[in-house]
Order: structure tokens, then C-alpha cells, then sequence
């Protein structure tokens, strides 16, 4: 490889670097120059990650090459960060309003907006969407973003006196500051120099057998190549997975490949040869076969067999049957039915799965982006033949994951070559490859049925679902388990039966994503509520308050809450702005008819739940944390922060219950090495489950520390240079630490301690405590119809989240924003099809300009089992929107959408069915 | 090997790309892309450092935009209403990265049917300066661009200047594109509107494309005489927009739009331009 030595301009410093042929200076930057604060989302200026200055004016450095620059000043956050004020204060602001959720958007979101503010101290809305349009956040749905962009300049509040991060408290994210200065280490960012370099050889069929040529022949012909890896390579056992009994996802295929993006082989050597190959020269062939792309074309008669000991296509299924759905429906004064189809959806965190991985003697360590840490050790003692002590799982900082990164992707690769060479080995996804071959949100293709009495009271559900599970099992059977049991939505249902079968085919493989396929049903379910509440002429958020789950009542499952249902309480909170919105919806019609403008406002509400934690199952989180004889005070805190927040909420719920100011508080993070297993950072179940396991580790340390200083249970704790104070109404000690028996990690005092939350298996009808606790949600949607285009512009969201009790409001707040970022792009423009939207641009999530005024509403009915009677958020955040965003299309314009996303053309198709 | 240049001049440039063979990359918006994940596998000549190909200028025949003119240089250039439409669509195409990176030369180069940058400058009678070791020949734009990804550039030529002819004095041009969201989006279909008013307020002369309905974008003549001699309403202007004039077009269908959809759209993308260039209308 030639390289010809270029000399950049640099954050104010002349800095040399030997680059590649038309190499892009995004890449010259982190490799060339270790400037690490440049991201790299798509490599085709669709995210804006790797935005920097170049004389002053924003640029994706994916797209410029390096070698025509003619000594432009090249600026990046590291640099901003030093030397620019404006930036300073973006810092400050982004921290303060909680703009940085994980923060791999955030370098190019705040360098595009230096430039702005650089010209405009204090830029308006429009302004500020201009100038950050260009930048892609999946977390945040940006509105927050916007907040601390337009109010940067203003100088921020006092801190108070003493702002100690209690419970209710919007403390600012404890590893906050790495992520505005650039300085956090993700996936791609924490290799050490001179790594091999690993790429993954896949398949560009959906179904086909294949089988190499020479590899021999390959690797020697190919300098700088050291090896490939195939099947052949895998230590243990070439299989992997999320669910005990369903590892069924090879590393490497064998002989067949069943989706598009399967991973066949891979190469390894050093990092220019690797990384200027064309891997389409990869001695391979094909040989295609049939393929099934839908759960229809899967269950069809005739239809290609998948896996070989899975005859008829199918995964599992799952059901809960309560009452009698058939009588009640036959015997309904009205019933509400349809057919209901969603897409893949993908998860397009702006950070492509990225890690290292280095062998230490007999143990294999591997540093990733991952939301499941014990999980991936789980997989990789498997994959590596290791005993699981022998595997060490380091998680990267984590630039986004909502489900995807539970499953494991690129680790195997990394390890694999690392363990064969001896020698550390770096993987980082391209952007096409991280969309073809991680997990998607399940197709869903929904009948249902809802049957009501004459006042609008709900009889009866019957429903079915058919989940297009992909190639591989993933989350499959969880998905199949969780439908059934939320089907009903958060509402008193006597009878009801809901089917899930989930069905193999020929798609990528359908995980997790945001809500476990509750999303999809509450599309169905929220639709019919609508088609009801229409016919019999009852206000619509009427007709779900009537309807909505009490205190007392049994669930589908028949499970009964005694305390902590708070659904009746998010609609109550949302009944203004409904009424507001439907007199808005009114006053804009009319006014629009009047001016002959083709636009409808509409305003649509919908709701839902979710069961926080493992449906049905074990499910524990053990929190440790001690105190060195220094008198720092460390939290083992393995409940992986993907950006929604955890290790803030962790430790602020770990500090209250010890009763010390949350700046007292020291991290260490999620390695298996030194970290307890917190499960896994999913199912809504971080705040509740670690949450409680924190709870109790600082609760057993303050008892330890009282007794030790012998004062009373309550006594004020605060932590100083070798040793504790303690204040005990009038009196005060000092427990000197320098004395204290150590043990083996330092600890003078430790705790720790394990919670597992009460839930319990389901009967052959379903019928059981899958959950210790639900959350619930409610929202409006309001936007205009395009009734010419059939365009939607979103116009406001007004969203009511029971979180029982909430710890930290901006950051609860950021939750509830960026779910609704994306159930609007999942119900209006997102969906994924293999070889065609396989990218940032033809693949369409919302950017800064479609996020519209989002109004939060918490509401907190405490749950028994939360600490400090917290409830679960995440995947709550999101399930409410979609169908809220689809009935306000129907207000709007009266076209009934059946199938998502709700495309423009879609929307016509459906105004004109409903015209007649 | 493939080897990467960064000439000073056109005639450097020019003598790099001898009889061709070699891919120009100017703001790289294209370029890379469409490398996918692939190497490149050709001899690369970097256009930055070509000082005589950037701006954006008043010249005796008309306006010339250099090759190496980005999209944020149209948007900062003083230039009359009759550019109003081509600002428009510099300041809808990607983003502000992509703005102040992508070159107007490049998009034309680049021949997409969705390429933002084609329809205004049919409104405007664009021409385009080829240039080669033997000489310089300039083509209209119409001739230029040839097919999806296809242009008339032979073998050793470059693109140097895309060239504006005088525009009637009074003219008012309008941009609008439809999308799916608001930034960094693809054109589904666009239309660009250039009027000419007579005295008495009626159209003199009208040039109207539209964009992403044909492999490449088109100006509709039939259309453009039904709307001489209209008021110069929204609602005149809208009543004269037939769907034969639309007759030229020929949609495809794809992830963006099915060819039915782009067709309706396509009629009320146009209206709705011809709207925003009434005077005093809202844009």
C-alpha cells in the first residue's frame, strides 16, 4: 500500500500524517492522528457523526479527502473543547438539559452547532434545526437537543446549595462529561494501536448454499492478508443465542446461508491490507435457493424449509386464553375487526457495532459495545470452548443499542482471530453491514377483533398474531410470550384470547427492539379501540378511560394488582390537552376549508403497557459496592448505561438509600471481571430490578457503617480522606478507616446484594404473574394531513408516563422523548428491506426537523415492588405512539392505516377507501 | 495500485486524466457513497486545490458557476430572483455538511435522476463547459446529462464552468421538493418554476422541470405555453396544469414512491411551485 505524507491543520496544530490513496479524513483523523472525538456513523454523510470544521463551516470528514485539503483549518470537539467558548458552553448546556444521551451523536451535534452559535449567540428554532439537520440522533428525539443549542448562551441557574442527586432530583449524568468533550470510548474507539483488522465475508442472498475456492491460494495471493476464518475456526461450538434451547445462529455458516448479510467468513491481517480489500473477489459461490421473505411465504404450502428439523417454518408459539373471547364476541352489542401489518424496523443507533479483542494466556478478553454483558460471556465460553472464567467481557461505551445489542455480533470474530494469532484483533461494522445483519423489530401481521357492549364497555379480544422471526431464533419466543400477554393494552378485558406464533423465514433475524413486539399490538389494539369508540360515538379518550385497568382487576393473565395501576391516572393527566387538541384539530379545519389549504389537523390518543423484567422467569440483578479504607466509596455498577441513563439512576437510587450525596459516589463499570451480573440492560427492567439490588447494597452498607460507629440506623453518613462521619442527632464521630481489614479488593466495608423481582411461569392458558410490576403511558398525537401529498408534518406530542416514582426527571424525560422519536418514524417512514434500505438515505429516521414539541406528564402512582416505587420506562416511552400518530392521520383525514409505516401513498390509498 | 492527485490547475488536472480512466472527486458527496463498502479501485484526482474552479460569477454573457462551486456558494452569492429557485434547492439538498461540501458541477456530473440541482438550472437554460487537453466545448444542459448516471463527458474530459445565460429582467423562479422528512432526505419528485411577467402582470414566458419522474429531469413545454398569457395567481396558474402536460414524464417506481404516486405528485409539486412564484405569495 503506497502512502503519500500530508500535512493538516489540525486544532491549531501542524500535525503529518502518511495516508492512503483518496483516504477520507474522518479516517485520517481517528487512525492516522488519534483524534478519537470524531465519530463514524455511515461513511456516506447520511449521519453526520464525524461532522467537523473546516475553515470555520461544517463538514461530514467521511466525504472529504484528505489529500486535496490545502492547509484548511480542520477543528473537531477535542479542540473546540479547549479553545472555544461557544463550545464550552454547548458543553454545559447539553449536560444541563440532558442532551447527550449516549452520546456518539453528540461531537457532531455540538460542532455543527459551534458554527451556529459562533454566528448567532442565541439562534431561533429553525435556525438551530438548519444548522443541526445534518446530524442523526437515534436517542434523544432531539428536542432536548434543540433546548441546549438555543439556550446555551444564557448563563444556567445556581447549582443549589446542596445538590445531593435524591431521589426526584435531575442530577446531571454522572459520565456526562465524556461524552460532550468526546472524550467516552466506544466500540471503535478503544482498541490498541496495531490490531489485526477483522472483516466479515456475507452473503448477498437471502437463501443459498455455497462453498469456497482455494483459501489457500486466496490468503497467499493477497499480501497483508494473514488468514481467513470460517466455521472450521470456531474453538467451541458454532452456535449461538439469547434463549437457553434456541442458540440456533451460527458464526459462520456452514454450507447454507438463510438471510442476506449472514456471515460466511472472515478475513484478518493487517489494517490497510484488510481494510482496502474488495471482498466481492472472496473465493466463494453461490448457489440460490427459494427463499421466504414473509411469515406468509413461510407458512405457504410448498414453502422453502428454513432450518432442517423445522418442518413447517414455525418457532414457538405462545397464547393466553381467559374467559370465553368466541361467546362474548358473538354475543357483543358491536364488534371492531381488521388485518394489521407492520415492517422491520430498524434500531440504526448511529453507533455500527465495534470492538476488540485480545487472548491473555487461557482467557479471551473482548471489549465491545454490548447491553448484555454476562450474556455475551454466556455465548463466548460457548463459541471459544472456554470455561466462563476464562472469558472476560469489558463493555465499550455504548452509542446507542435498543435491543440490538443484547444479541452478540461482531465479539466471536474479534475473539476468534485474537485466540488464532495470539495477537490483539479490532472489528468495527460498516454501516450496510450492522443494518444486514443485527436483529430487527418482528413483522407483524395481526387479525384481531374487539367486541364492546352499548356503552362502550369492552367484552371482549380475539387476536392473532404472526411474527416474522427472521433467519434465527433471537428474541423470538420472548416476543411470542409477550404479545399475549399485553394484547389487551392496559384495559379491563373479561374475555380474551390472543395466539403468537412466531415463523421463520428468510428475513435477518428479528430481535429485540424497544418494546418486545407490544409496539405492534397496541397498533391493532388502539386501531379497533378508535373503530369503536367512532361507531358508538364516544369521545375517544373517553371510551379508554371507561375501559382502562383499575386497582383490583385482574389482567389477561389474571393477574391482580392490588396497588401501582396507573393508567386511569395518565389519562386523567392527559384529559386537557386533549381537549385542547381536539378544539385546536377543529379550529384549524375550519380555518383551512375556509383558505382552500389541502392540510387536516388531526389529534389521535392511544396507550399502553409494558411488564417490567423477563416475562415469566428468573430474573436477578446484584449490585456490589464497598468503601476503601481511603474512604472512597466504589459502585460496582453493571446495569449497562446504553445512554438511557443507568449509571446515573443506579447510583442515585444506591446513594440515597445509603443516604450520601450522589457525588460521593464512585463508578466502576460493567466488566465481568470486577462487576457483578446486573442482567441485562433491557425490558424496561434496569431502574426497577438493579434498581432494587442497589437499594438494597446501600442499605446494608449504611447498616454495616452504623453499627460499626455504633450509632443510630438513621445517622448522617458523609465520606471523607480515610475515614466516615456520621452525625447522629446531636452527636458526631468519626470512624477512621486506616485501621480497617481490607479485603481482597480493598474494602473496608462491602455490600452486595441481589434482587429478583416476583414473577412466576403461566398455565397452559397463560394464566399467571408473568410480572412483579407494569408501567403505563398514554399519549396524543397531533399532526397535519398533506390531503393532496398524503405528507404528515407532526405537530405536537403530549405524553402521560406513570413511572410510579421518578428518580430523575430530565433523564425519565429523554427517555419518554426519544421513544416517541422513534414510534413516529416506525408508524410514518421506517422500514427495512433487505438490499434496498440497507443505509442512513433510503432507510428514514426521523432527523431534527420532524421532531415536533413533545409535552411529558409524569405521572407517579407508586408500585409496590419499585424502589422508592419506581417503575420501569423505557420501552413504555415508545408503545403508546405509533398507533397514537395513526389515529390522528384518521381524525385528520379519515384514512383508516392498516399497514405501517404510514407512507404518503398509503395514506391517499386509505382517504380514498374511506370515501367509498 | 491506484494512486490519488491533488493538480493546482484545470490543465494539471487534465493532463492527470489523459485519456481518462480516472474518477474526479470534488466534495466527495457522490464519490464516496457510492464506494459502498469497496475500495477504490481507480486512479482519484481531488479537485480542492483548483482555485480557478471555484465561485459563482456575474460575467458579459450571462453567469458562471466554476466546478468547484458548492452548494453553500450559490446560497451566499448575490444573485437576481431568476436564481431564487436554484437557491432553494442548494438549501434543501442533504444537509449544511453536504452544502458547504457537494458541488453544483458534481451533482450535474453525477446524473442521478434525483439530483436537486438539474431542475432549476433547466428553468434557467444552463449550458455546461467541457474541458480536454485539445480544447473546451460547451453543451447545453439538456444535452449534457443522458441517461440515469449517464452524461455526454468523453474520455478525457472534465466538467470547468456551468454556464447561465441572460434572464428576462423581471423573472421569478421557484424550487420545491418532496420528501419524507425534512433533512437529509431524496428527492421523491421536484419541480423548479421560472416566470416571466408581462406589463400587465400576465405570463410573458414560463420554464418549468420536474425532477425524479424520468431518468432525467425535464422541462415540460407543453405546459410552459399553456401558461402563457395566465394571470399570474396561484389559482389561474394551478387551473392551467393538465395532466397531459405531464405526458414527458416517466415515473419509476421505488423505495421513494410508486410511478402513479409521483405522477399525481408531480402535477401538485409543479402547482404549488407556480404558486410560491406568484409575487407575494407565500413561498
Amino acid at each position: 500500500m503506497t502512502r503519500t505524507p500530508v500535512t493538516l491543520n489540525v486544532n491549531g496544530r501542524t500535525r503529518n500524517a502518511d495516508i492512503r490513496p483518496a483516504e477520507r479524513l474522518s479516517e485520517v483523523l481517528r487512525d492516522g492522528l488519534g483524534v478519537l472525538d470524531v465519530k463514524i456513523g455511515c461513511n456516506a454523510g447520511d449521519c453526520g457523526a464525524c461532522t467537523v470544521l473546516l475553515d470555520g463551516e461544517p463538514v461530514c470528514a467521511c466525504l472529504v479527502p484528505a489529500g486535496a485539503l490545502n492547509g484548511a483549518a480542520v477543528e473537531t470537539l477535542s479542540g473546540l473543547t479547549e479553545t472555544e467558548p461557544v463550545t464550552k458552553k454547548l458543553a454545559d448546556s447539553f449536560l444541563r438539559f440532558g442532551a447527550a444521551q449516549c452520546g456518539i451523536c453528540t461531537p457532531g451535534m455540538i460542532v455543527a452547532a459551534t458554527a451556529l452559535l459562533r454566528r448567532s449567540k442565541t439562534p431561533s428554532e429553525s435556525e438551530t434545526a438548519d444548522a443541526l439537520g445534518g446530524v442523526l440522533c437515534r436517542c434523544t428525539g432531539y428536542r432536548k437537543i434543540i433546548d441546549a443549542v438555543m439556550h446555551a448562551d444564557e448563563t444556567p441557574p445556581a447549582p443549589a446549595a446542596e445538590a445531593r442527586g435524591r431521589i426526584g432530583e435531575s442530577a446531571a449524568r454522572v459520565d456526562g462529561a465524556g461524552k460532550v468533550t468526546g472524550t467516552e470510548k466506544f466500540g471503535d474507539d478503544a482498541a490498541p494501536e496495531g490490531c489485526l483488522v477483522v472483516r466479515v465475508v456475507r452473503s448477498p442472498h437471502s437463501h443459498a448454499e455455497f462453498s469456497f475456492g482455494d483459501l489457500e491460494k486466496y490468503i497467499a495471493e493477497t499480501p497483508g492478508l494473514r488468514f481467513v476464518l470460517t466455521a472450521a475456526d470456531v474453538p467451541g461450538v458454532n452456535r449461538f443465542g439469547v434463549i437457553p434451547g434456541y442458540n440456533d445462529q451460527p458464526v459462520f455458516a456452514e454450507t447454507k446461508v438463510r438471510f442476506r448479510g449472514e456471515a460466511v467468513a472472515a478475513v484478518a491481517g493487517e489494517a490497510d491490507a484488510v481494510q482496502s480489500l474488495d471482498l466481492a473477489d472472496f473465493p466463494v459461490t453461490w448457489r440460490e435457493l427459494p427463499s421466504a421473505a414473509s411469515a406468509h411465504d413461510a407458512l405457504a404450502d410448498g414453502a422453502p424449509r428454513i432450518h432442517e428439523d423445522k418442518a413447517d417454518n414455525v418457532l414457538c408459539r405462545g397464547g393466553v386464553k381467559r374467559g370465553d373471547a368466541e361467546g362474548a364476541m358473538k354475543n357483543a352489542h358491536i364488534t371492531a375487526e381488521g388485518d394489521f401489518q407492520t415492517s422491520f424496523v430498524e434500531h440504526a443507533y448511529i453507533e455500527p457495532e465495534a470492538g476488540f479483542a485480545r487472548r491473555t494466556g487461557d482467557r479471551i478478553e473482548i471489549h465491545a459495545c454490548t447491553q448484555a454483558p454476562y450474556m455475551d460471556l454466556d455465548n463466548m465460553a460457548e463459541i471459544m470452548g472456554l470455561a466462563k472464567e476464562n472469558v472476560r467481557i469489558a463493555p465499550t461505551g455504548v452509542g446507542g443499542g435498543f435491543g440490538a445489542k443484547l444479541d452478540i455480533s461482531v465479539q466471536p470474530y474479534a475473539a476468534i482471530a485474537a485466540w488464532k494469532s495470539g495477537e490483539p484483533a479490532r472489528i468495527t461494522y460498516t454501516r450496510t453491514e450492522s443494518m444486514q445483519s443485527t436483529t430487527k423489530r418482528h413483522p407483524a401481521s395481526i387479525r384481531a377483533a374487539i367486541g364492546a357492549d352499548e356503552n362502550g364497555k369492552i367484552t371482549a379480544v380475539d387476536f392473532k398474531a404472526v411474527m416474522n422471526t427472521g433467519a434465527y431464533a433471537s428474541w423470538g419466543p420472548t416476543v411470542t410470550n409477550r404479545i399475549p400477554v399485553h394484547a389487551s393494552g392496559p384495559y379491563y378485558v373479561e374475555n380474551y384470547r390472543c395466539e403468537a406464533q412466531a415463523v421463520y423465514t428468510n428475513g435477518p433475524p428479528a430481535g429485540a427492539f424497544r418494546g418486545f413486539a407490544v409496539p405492534q399490538a397496541a397498533v391493532a389494539q388502539e386501531s379497533l379501540f378508535d373503530d369503536l369508540a367512532l361507531a358508538l360515538n364516544i369521545d375517544r379518550l373517553a371510551f379508554r378511560r371507561l375501559n382502562a385497568l383499575e386497582n383490583g382487576q385482574p389482567t389477561v393473565t389474571g393477574q391482580i394488582f392490588e396497588r401501582g395501576v396507573g393508567i386511569g391516572a395518565c389519562f386523567d393527566a392527559l384529559a386537557p390537552a386533549w381537549k385542547r387538541a381536539l378544539d385546536d384539530a377543529a379550529a384549524f379545519n375550519a380555518a383551512a376549508e375556509a383558505s382552500g389549504s389541502p392540510l387536516r389537523r388531526g389529534a389521535g390518543v392511544a396507550a399502553g403497557w409494558y411488564g417490567c423484567g423477563n416475562t415469566s422467569m428468573a430474573n436477578p440483578s446484584t449490585i456490589k459496592a464497598g468503601v476503601r479504607a481511603d474512604g472512597v466509596l466504589v459502585l460496582h455498577q453493571g446495569a449497562v448505561d446504553i445512554g438511557q441513563g443507568s449509571n446515573t439512576v443506579i447510583a442515585q437510587i444506591f446513594a440515597a438509600a445509603l443516604g450520601v450525596p450522589l457525588g460521593q459516589v464512585t463508578i466502576v463499570g460493567g466488566d465481568t471481571d470486577i462487576t457483578p451480573d446486573a442482567g441485562k440492560t433491557s425490558a424496561s427492567r434496569q431502574t426497577f430490578v438493579s434498581g432494587n439490588a442497589a437499594r438494597l447494597s446501600g442499605q446494608t452498607l449504611r447498616a454495616q457503617i452504623t453499627q460499626a460507629a455504633n450509632v443510630s440506623p438513621d445517622a448522617e453518613i458523609s465520606f471523607g480522606a480515610a475515614e466516615i462521619h456520621l452525625k447522629d442527632g446531636g452527636v458526631e464521630k468519626t470512624l477512621g478507616l486506616a485501621a480497617r481489614a481490607a479485603d481482597g479488593e480493598g474494602y473496608v466495608f462491602r455490600a452486595e446484594e441481589t434482587y429478583d423481582p416476583p414473577a412466576g411461569p403461566l398455565d397452559e392458558n397463560g394464566q399467571g404473574e408473568p410480572y412483579a410490576q407494569f408501567g403505563y403511558a398514554a399519549q396524543i398525537a397531533e399532526l397535519n394531513v398533506d390531503t393532496v401529498l398524503g405528507t404528515v408534518e407532526l405537530v405536537k406530542f403530549t405524553a402521560a408516563h406513570d413511572v410510579g416514582k421518578v428518580i430523575n426527571p430530565v433523564l425519565a424525560e429523554g427517555q419518554i422523548h426519544g421513544g416517541i422519536a422513534q414510534g413516529a418514524g416506525m408508524a410514518l417512514t421506517e422500514e427495512y428491506l433487505p438490499g434496498r434500505t440497507e443505509n442512513l438515505h433510503d432507510y428514514l429516521i426521523p432527523t431534527i426537523g420532524d421532531m415536533p414539541p413533545v409535552e411529558t406528564l409524569i405521572v407517579e402512582v407508586a408500585d409496590p415492588h419499585g424502589p422508592y416505587g419506581a417503575k420501569g420506562l423505557g420501552e413504555h416511552a415508545l408503545v403508546p405512539t405509533a398507533p397514537a400518530v395513526l389515529n390522528a392521520v384518521r381524525h385528520a383525514c379519515g384514512a383508516r392505516i392498516t399497514e405501517i409505516p404510514a407512507t404518503p401513498e398509503r395514506i391517499l390509498t386509505a382517504m380514498r377507501r374511506a370515501a367509498g | 495500485m491506484v494512486d490519488f492527485h491533488a493538480p493546482s490547475t484545470v490543465r494539471e488536472a487534465l493532463e492527470i486524466l489523459g485519456a481518462g480512466g480516472a474518477a474526479f472527486v470534488a466534495g466527495g458527496t457522490d464519490f464516496y457513497p457510492a464506494l459502498r463498502d469497496g475500495p477504490v479501485k481507480t486512479d482519484v484526482i481531488g479537485l480542492g486545490r483548483i482555485g480557478e474552479l471555484k465561485g459563482v460569477e456575474k460575467t458579459a454573457e450571462g453567469w458562471s458557476i466554476g466546478a468547484g462551486a458548492a452548494w453553500t456558494d450559490i446560497v451566499k452569492a448575490p444573485l437576481p430572483a431568476c436564481f431564487d429557485g436554484l437557491k432553494l434547492a442548494a438549501r434543501e439538498i442533504g444537509s449544511i455538511q453536504i452544502q458547504n461540501a457537494g458541488t453544483v458541477a458534481g451533482n450535474l456530473c453525477n446524473a442521478s435522476p434525483a439530483a436537486d440541482g438539474v431542475p432549476p438550472l433547466l428553468t434557467l437554460n444552463a449550458g455546461v463547459e467541457l474541458a480536454s487537453v485539445s480544447g473546451r466545448r460547451v453543451l447545453p444542459l439538456d444535452e449534457f446529462i443522458l441517461g440515469v448516471r449517464k452524461t455526454a463527458l468523453r474520455p478525457g474530459e472534465m466538467m470547468t464552468r456551468i454556464l447561465i445565460p441572460p434572464q428576462p429582467g423581471a423573472a421569478q423562479s421557484a424550487f420545491k421538493k418532496l420528501g419524507t422528512r425534512k433533512y437529509l432526505v431524496i428527492s421523491t419528485v421536484m419541480a423548479a418554476v421560472m416566470i416571466e411577467p408581462r406589463a400587465d402582470g400576465r405570463i410573458a414566458g414560463a420554464r418549468i422541470a420536474a425532477g425524479a419522474c424520468s431518468p432525467v429531469a425535464l422541462r415540460l413545454p407543453a405546459l410552459e405555453g399553456a401558461l402563457l398569457g395566465a394571470e399570474i395567481t396561484p389559482g389561474a396558474l394551478a387551473a392551467r396544469v393538465k395532466p397531459e402536460h405531464l405526458a414527458p414524464l416517466s415515473p419509476i417506481s421505488d423505495v421513494r414512491g410508486s410511478a402513479e404516486y409521483r405522477m399525481a405528485a408531480a402535477a401538485e409539486i409543479i402547482r404549488r411551485t407556480l404558486a410560491a412564484c406568484c409575487k407575494g405569495a407565500d413561498a
